[in-house]
């Protein structure tokens, strides 16, 4: 197992350098120029300064190389140093200051570092798009039981029809929806999330209560089709095996025989495709923060793209990749830790 | 047994009807499953009415009536005697007085035409990699890792990305629709391989296995031989399952394209886009986006539901129960 995890994270090593190179060389051969805004009468010499001080003047390699370098060992350093001087966790150790004088990767937009920027956004993307997920989770796995439980019952037939329509409406349908019925036919819930909204006292924990509970629900909608779906199937792969019947022969309760026995077998697979399903919380949730204007990462990748802003867009990316690939690799491990038959060695 | 002159007086059931092909057999299994039944005859409709729709409604959906503008549709009578309604525009008309209903039906080609043309390009490319990489053992672990990292591409930024930042120029060397159209088409199709492709390697990798293929392959019958006669036919119907999903994934993803708004242009309506469009007005014109998202959404069901039925019909297994 160790073996193998060792093997994984340096195979993981490569993938995020091609990764990286893939939208790096993406967004090199595009045509957008940063200095399209800049008016007409700005001579070229001094656009090709502002060019260069935006870090374009230099050759391909070489930029490729300084992002590298900016985003993997510059960027920790500042965390490093983050730690040391403000956590009180890491307080107590004198100030690293591993990070200074060196050059961030740096927005376009504001001149402010990207991570900076990104590290505001994810408190909004987190509550939304994670509570979501969980309670998308929370749903669907009773769902998924007893569907299974009860095949082709009446139960299950509408299970199947719902998560068949999770699959089916999107969320720039669904969010729009719930709008117009929620926020405008009946008024009970805000149509805009209010990211500036602070919870002091219960009044206004209800009102960040109910901003929330429609893009929780958009979001809700579509994980809960998915894990149920899988839950449903990974069920009723394990309800026909021996060792279920030799547990009902026992004379176990049947309640025991489902929620315990089958159950936990049943989770295996389940759990790992939840753990798959992580990273796209981040990058899934950009049209529904669009609907409902919450200011998360997603919208924070929307607008950069439309403003032009390369290093952003391109850590924005990468880091959804980085995501996409950590939360592989501890789906894997996950499902050789929790099932003892799989060996990968 | 299978010469039946020499045993005339055999108990045999004599086969009183004419032996089924197999894809009788699968349509007959496919009719069973309602859901399926009822989603291919609504995409049949809907195909139909998108296809033909045009000729017999022929409003132009781009013409501009500001006399006729903001017209609700003609239900709206039924419940709001005083609804501005008129059946000149059944569906009513948008801010700019053009006709809904002509905008929903050549939206829909393009949505449509969009969703095929992509699900066609990402299965062909799936196919062929799946193939080459299940049948050449040399070249599987290195189209297989490909596909692997391709899967941990995070597609829709990438999408979001590759779509602004090409936008330009194709517009410039195709016009803005065809422009849009090849790019939208080309990036869904590049970016939506990887399921088909690992599908159809799975197959082809116990497929090649099996004595028919050593039998084709001892009478000396070339590899691409083997994969066009004996291999392709035998993977068709994961390919065609995967394709329905393909369809699908692609008919939504075009209309979030559309509706984050770097997808076409304003003047050449889809269906997400007419949906983005009505967004902003949607508490006094709920229909505009009720019935474009209705479109899409009930589209994409019927889709999935064929995709359903055709997983039970073409799987032999379940196909006599």
């Amino acid at each position: 197992m160790l073996t193998y995890t060792i093997r994984r994270l340096l195979f993981s090593i490569p993938t995020l350098l091609f990764i990286s190179l893939i939208i790096f060389l993406l967004l090199e051969l595009a045509p957008g120029d940063p200095m399209a805004q800049v008016p007409l009468t700005v001579p070229p010499e001094v656009k090709q300064k502002m060019r260069e001080a935006l870090g374009l003047g230099e050759p391909l390699h070489v930029r490729y190389v300084k992002w590298l370098i900016q985003f993997f060992w510059v960027e920790p350093q500042v965390f490093v140093d983050w730690l040391t001087r403000d956590t009180w966790l890491f307080g107590w150790l004198p100030d690293t200051a591993f990070s200074e004088g060196k050059l961030r990767v740096i927005s376009w937009q504001t001149r402010s570092p990207v991570m900076d920027i990104v590290i505001q956004r994810i408190p909004q993307t987190l509550w939304v798009v994670g509570l979501a997920y969980v309670v998308g989770i929370l749903i669907a796995l009773p769902i998924g039981i007893y569907s299974a439980y009860r095949q082709y019952s009446v139960f299950d037939q509408a299970g199947t029809f719902v998560t068949m329509i999770g699959f089916s409406i999107p969320p720039f349908f669904t969010g729009p929806l719930l709008i117009v019925v929620f926020a405008v036919g009946l008024g009970w819930f805000p149509s805009i999330y209010d990211t500036t909204h602070v919870v002091r006292d219960w009044a206004s924990f209800k009102i960040q209560l109910q901003q929330m509970i429609m893009p929780v629900m958009v979001l809700a909608l579509q994980t809960t089709a998915q894990i149920s779906r899988f839950m449903r199937s990974s069920m009723l792969d394990n309800l026909n095996q021996d060792y279920v019947r030799t547990a009902r022969a026992k004379g176990l309760k049947e309640s025991v025989v489902v929620m315990v026995h089958v159950l936990r077998n049943s989770m295996i697979p389940v759990v790992t495709v939840i753990a798959l399903g992580i990273p796209s919380i981040f990058g899934g949730a950009i049209i529904t923060e669009n609907v409902f204007k919450v200011n998360g990462v997603g919208q924070l990748l929307l607008t950069a793209l439309f403003a032009n802003d390369l290093p952003m867009v391109q850590t924005l990316t990468f880091i959804f990749a980085l995501l996409i690939v950590v939360f592989n690799l501890i789906a894997d491990i996950l499902y050789g830790l929790l099932d003892p038959r799989i060996r990968y060695d | 047994m299978t010469d039946q002159s020499a045993t005339p007086k055999s108990f045999e059931p004599v086969p009183t009807a004419p032996p089924r092909s197999q894809w009788a057999d699968v349509w007959r299994q496919f009719r069973r499953h309602k859901g399926a039944l009822f989603g291919g005859g609504f995409l049949l409709f809907i195909t139909l009415a998108v296809l033909i729709g045009p000729y017999l409604w022929t409003v132009d959906p781009q013409k501009l009536n500001i006399r006729f503008k903001d017209i609700r549709p003609i239900y709206t009578a039924l419940w709001d005697g005083d609804a501005k309604v008129n059946w000149a525009h059944p569906l009513g008309s948008d801010n700019l007085g053009r006709d809904i209903l002509a905008n929903l039906l050549s939206g829909g080609r393009a949505s449509m035409a969009v969703g095929w043309a992509a699900m066609v390009i990402s299965v062909v490319i799936g196919t062929v990699i799946g193939v080459v990489a299940g049948f050449f053992k040399r070249l599987d672990g290195l189209f297989m890792r490909f596909t692997d990292l391709v899967l941990s591409l995070p597609i829709l930024p990438l999408l979001l990305v590759a779509v602004t930042l090409f936008r330009q120029p194709l517009r410039k060397n195709f016009g803005p629709e065809t422009g849009m159209f090849i790019l939208i088409v080309a990036i869904i199709g590049i970016t939506s391989w990887m399921q088909t492709a690992r599908i159809v390697r799975g197959e082809v990798l116990a497929l090649k296995e099996r004595e028919f293929v050593l039998a084709a392959r001892s009478i000396g019958t070339k590899p691409f031989k083997i994969i066009t006669r004996h291999l392709l036919p035998n993977v068709l119907s994961p390919i065609m399952v995967s394709a329905t999903l393909g369809l699908a994934t692609a008919i939504i993803t075009e209309s979030a394209l559309s509706f984050l708004g770097v997808g076409f242009p304003s003047d050449f309506p889809t269906w997400g886009k007419l949906l983005s469009d009505a967004v902003p007005r949607m508490e006094e014109f709920p229909e505009r986006v009720v019935l474009p998202g209705l479109m899409i959404s009930l589209t994409v069901l019927s889709v999935n539901y064929i995709g359903d039925g055709l997983r039970d019909a073409l799987d032999p297994r379940i196909r006599g129960r």
